[in-house]
């Protein structure tokens, strides 16, 4: 293991576990699409990126139980709502596809820079899968970034739910960088460079995207990022999303399919 | 309202008298073929269509239905509309195709110097 001290260990598991859960929670939340997409090539495309979310996500899990964590499924299968890490934004109901589709947008490309910036991490596992979903998550901002274009510029029910979609949307993604105790011990051990760079970064790729597609960004004395979510506080619609994704697991946890 | 094992169908709030519409014409999308390359170099083999309003999209598409699983080097789309093909009703231009086996290269005099002389270098090489 590549880290000096517990502090470190400390660090690299926040991060871990506030990846993993927004990586399982959208995915669990897009994955309510399959079936009812707007159409079959779509909801083949978006439930399949879904199951690549839920793929990452494991993967991680696998790293905090490498770290002393217990095994995947128990931390994907047990915990209560106060005990997740994910950002409000992953937690709300898919709503309209409008809504589903920019959240899509500004998520994958958060994560997109975030695995970018990992890549180089000092902690080498971690760096691999960052390396390793590159493409994988390279498509799935192809796949919103062509998505969110067609229809910014599309019909003017299409540009106007955009842009609804937007401003309803953007507070909650800039929840996706709300700063942990761990940010300096992250950037000092060379783990993470940290969510204020991130949250730069992926500024400077979507913006000017939005902008382009003729879609307003909200003002940004309007700005009030959601937090809470990364340290347990969450909305009241991630407890009925776990129990119902827990459910076969909590009637025979040795269940096997 | 319907009730479903599914809990999003539950929660969708579906009337129960909701009468289905069906899409008018101009509500599909036009479709485009799909050719997928397995590595560079090897020839684009069509595989089937998808459904999109333009290229990017069907581009899009044609990846996560054509190349999801297995190797992909390249994909190629192109309006089904841009596809000239001959009529069935013509079949019978291939008719005698079948029986034209002097045109197959192994029948061709010159083979019997070729196998003598790949003979003669598996000797050689011993």
């Amino acid at each position: 293991m590549d880290f000096f001290n517990e502090d470190h260990i400390a660090a690299a598991k926040d991060l871990l576990y506030k990846m993993a859960d927004d990586q399982l929670i959208i995915g669990h939340r897009n994955s309510e699409w399959t079936g009812l997409g707007p159409l079959l090539e779509e909801d083949i495309a978006f439930s399949s990126m879904a199951q690549d979310k839920i793929g990452q996500s494991e993967h991680l899990y696998e790293l905090l139980h490498q770290l002393g964590e217990s095994d995947p499924d128990n931390v994907a299968f047990t915990r209560n709502a106060d005990q997740f890490h994910c950002c409000h934004l992953v937690e709300w109901p898919i709503g309209e596809y409008d809504f589903s589709l920019i959240r899509h947008f500004l998520f994958d490309f958060a994560e997109a820079v975030r695995f970018d910036m990992l890549a180089n991490s000092s902690y080498e596992d971690l760096a691999k899968i960052a390396r390793k979903y590159r493409g994988e998550i390279k498509y799935h901002t192809m796949h919103a970034n062509t998505w969110v274009q067609q229809l910014a510029t599309g019909s003017d029910e299409s540009k106007s739910r955009m842009q609804n979609a937007l401003n309803e949307t953007w507070n909650l993604a800039l929840g996706i960088f709300e700063e942990g105790k761990y940010e300096d011990t992250l950037k000092t051990a060379g783990i993470f460079e940290g969510e204020a760079v991130l949250k730069r970064r992926w500024m400077d790729s979507v913006i000017p995207l939005l902008e382009k597609y003729g879609l307003n960004v909200p003002d940004e004395s309007t700005w009030a990022p959601v937090y809470g979510g990364r340290q347990g506080f969450h909305t009241g619609h991630l407890q009925p999303l776990l129990s119902e994704m827990t459910e076969v697991y909590a009637i025979d946890p040795t269940a096997d399919w | 309202m319907i009730k479903s094992l599914d809990p999003r169908i539950t929660r969708a709030n579906i009337n129960v008298e909701d009468q289905i519409q069906p899409l008018q014409e101009m509500d599909q999308f036009q479709t485009y073929e799909v050719f997928h390359q397995k590595k560079r170099g090897q020839q684009h083999v069509h595989v089937g269509i998808v459904h999109a309003p333009n290229p990017d999209m069907a581009l899009i598409y044609a990846k996560e239905q054509y190349a999801r699983r297995g190797e992909t080097a390249n994909l190629w789309v192109v309006p089904s509309d841009q596809v000239f093909a001959t009529d069935y009703l013509d079949q019978d231009i291939f008719t005698t195709t079948e029986e034209k086996h002097y045109r197959d290269p192994g029948t061709y005099k010159v083979m019997d110097r070729i196998k003598a002389y790949k003979e003669r270098r598996k000797q050689e090489n011993k």
